[in-house]
């Protein structure tokens, strides 16, 4: 990486104006969790680094119309800490807790590991779940779509050459929602999900399921949405019975591999019955309880 | 090769330095500054040895880019003693014998202040979580846990 460049625009438009000028390969450095491990193993020889944590706009976590806006450059630590958006989408924050150790958490953001485009990332599926919507801007123009379209394969994006995510919007949920995420892992902490389950659920007043929402990663070459979760939870007050339901539709949608960290079989097992702890946990939530 | 010419306060002390764009803030900090209290132990962000605390967050300094610290506050190991008075965290894990090679400690000694910063009464098992991606090959961690402990108490007083 003898040649490597770094620079540190001071506009959305300039950073899209360095990217899009690049001939070769290049990285947007956030957090630099994974740019810099990719680097120091010579995984990648980059001609340009662009640093994107000095352009204003792109930080923070805010208020708008109808939802909440985070930044791509808002850390780990920062939705975590941050009282109202950590209290409306707890399934957002168990995703974000899961992602390395706090000094990790202190640098990462949302947008590198959704743009690293890991199958396994830990803060996509809930991301998914909750219809989050990512604000993409590049040479053409700024343009607005579904966390869901952004990850098309391992590393693989369906973002263009000078292409930023600079935002999230998190529509809000209505009364009675509730949301989770959970993962399995050999260790308690410091691991890749072998599997993780994302879980939103809404209720009406008398507790029958009005609306839910799940999708899976570590279980195919991109963390996915699975449709039928509605299916099997839609006007149910979500006992036994559809929870078992949710764990077939589950255990269904994966398509996994096997690898060190867990076989096909294993995983498709587990994808079931993580989906069922994380609905319970998910409608405990929406009913107001603690957890 | 581009040098970077970087601008920042390191233990409250204004610093300035040239650096290339290869190197980390742990290659700055051990080879350009002789500040070799913080460790390299895995260079990828496993094992936080790096710890440092850049404007406030615990981070792996293996992990930023010396080019990025412009204007940036950082607190390294070198900081944390007040002249040769120990700060409370390093005289306990002296005391509790929370250390056997020595290289996890500066990191251990950054996070567990970090983590005493924001909780000064952490329970054992917030301990454990806060100190997770500090690994330590030598003590198997009791000594460590009790030494935060320890330090926590004297701190608040109790
Ligand atoms: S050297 Fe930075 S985490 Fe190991
Ligand atoms: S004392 Fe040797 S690694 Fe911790």
């Amino acid at each position: 990486m003898t040649d490597l460049r770094y620079e540190a625009p001071a506009t959305a438009d300039a950073a899209i104006a360095l990217l899009a000028k690049a001939t070769g390969t290049t990285r947007i450095l956030a957090g630099g969790t994974d740019v810099l491990v990719q680097l120091h193993a010579d995984m990648i020889e980059p001609e340009l680094v662009v640093d994107i944590k000095r352009i204003p706009g792109l930080n923070g976590i805010s208020r708008e119309a109808g939802g909440w806006r985070f930044g791509a450059t808002a850390t780990g630590i920062e939705l975590m800490d941050h009282e109202g958006f950590s209290k409306a989408w707890p399934g957002i924050i168990d995703g974000v807790k899961l992602i390395g150790s706090m000094q990790v958490k202190g640098r990462a953001t949302v947008a590198g590991n959704l743009c690293n485009a890991s199958p396994a990332a830990d803060s996509v599926p809930p991301l998914m779940s909750s219809g989050v919507i990512a604000t993409v801007v590049g040479p053409n123009g700024k343009r607005d779509i579904p966390v869901s379209d952004v990850c098309t394969g391992p590393g693989k994006t369906s973002l263009a050459k000078g292409e930023i995510v600079t935002s999230f919007f998190v529509p809000d949920a209505p009364p009675h929602s509730g949301s989770a995420y959970l993962r399995f892992t050999p260790r308690t902490e410091m691991d890749i999900a072998v599997v993780g389950v994302s879980v939103n659920i809404t209720l009406d007043a008398s507790g029958t399921c009005t609306a839910a929402t799940m999708a899976l990663g570590a279980v195919a070459e991109k963390p996915i949405l699975v449709p039928d979760a509605a299916k099997a939870l839609v006007g149910t007050k979500v006992d036994e019975a559809a929870l078992d339901k949710l764990a077939a539709v589950a255990s269904a949608a994966c398509r996994p591999i096997d690898d060190k960290r867990g076989t096909k079989i294993f995983r498709i097992k587990v994808a079931g019955v993580l989906a069922k702890r994380t609905a319970a946990i998910a409608l405990q939530r929406a009913k107001g309880g603690a957890k | 090769m581009a040098r970077h010419h970087v601008n920042c306060t390191i233990n409250g002390d204004h610093v300035d330095y040239l650096c290339d764009t290869s190197q980390s803030l742990l290659d700055v900090l051990r080879d350009e500054l002789e500040l070799t209290g913080t460790k390299e132990g895995c260079a990828t962000g496993d094992c936080g040895a790096c710890s440092v605390i850049v404007d406030g967050v615990l981070v792996c300094s293996c992990l930023a880019m010396g080019a990025e610290m412009n204007g940036k506050s950082i607190e390294t190991v070198e900081g944390m003693a007040s002249g040769n008075e120990l700060h409370p965290l390093q005289r306990h894990f002296i005391d509790k014998i929370a250390l056997q090679c020595g290289i996890c400690t500066p990191g251990l000694l950054m996070a567990s202040r970090k983590l005493l910063e924001r909780n000064p009464d952490p329970s054992e098992e917030e301990i454990r979580f806060w100190l997770a991606g500090n690994l330590c090959r030598c003590t198997g961690y009791n000594n460590i846990v009790d030494a935060v402990k320890a330090a926590a108490a004297e701190m608040r007083g109790a």
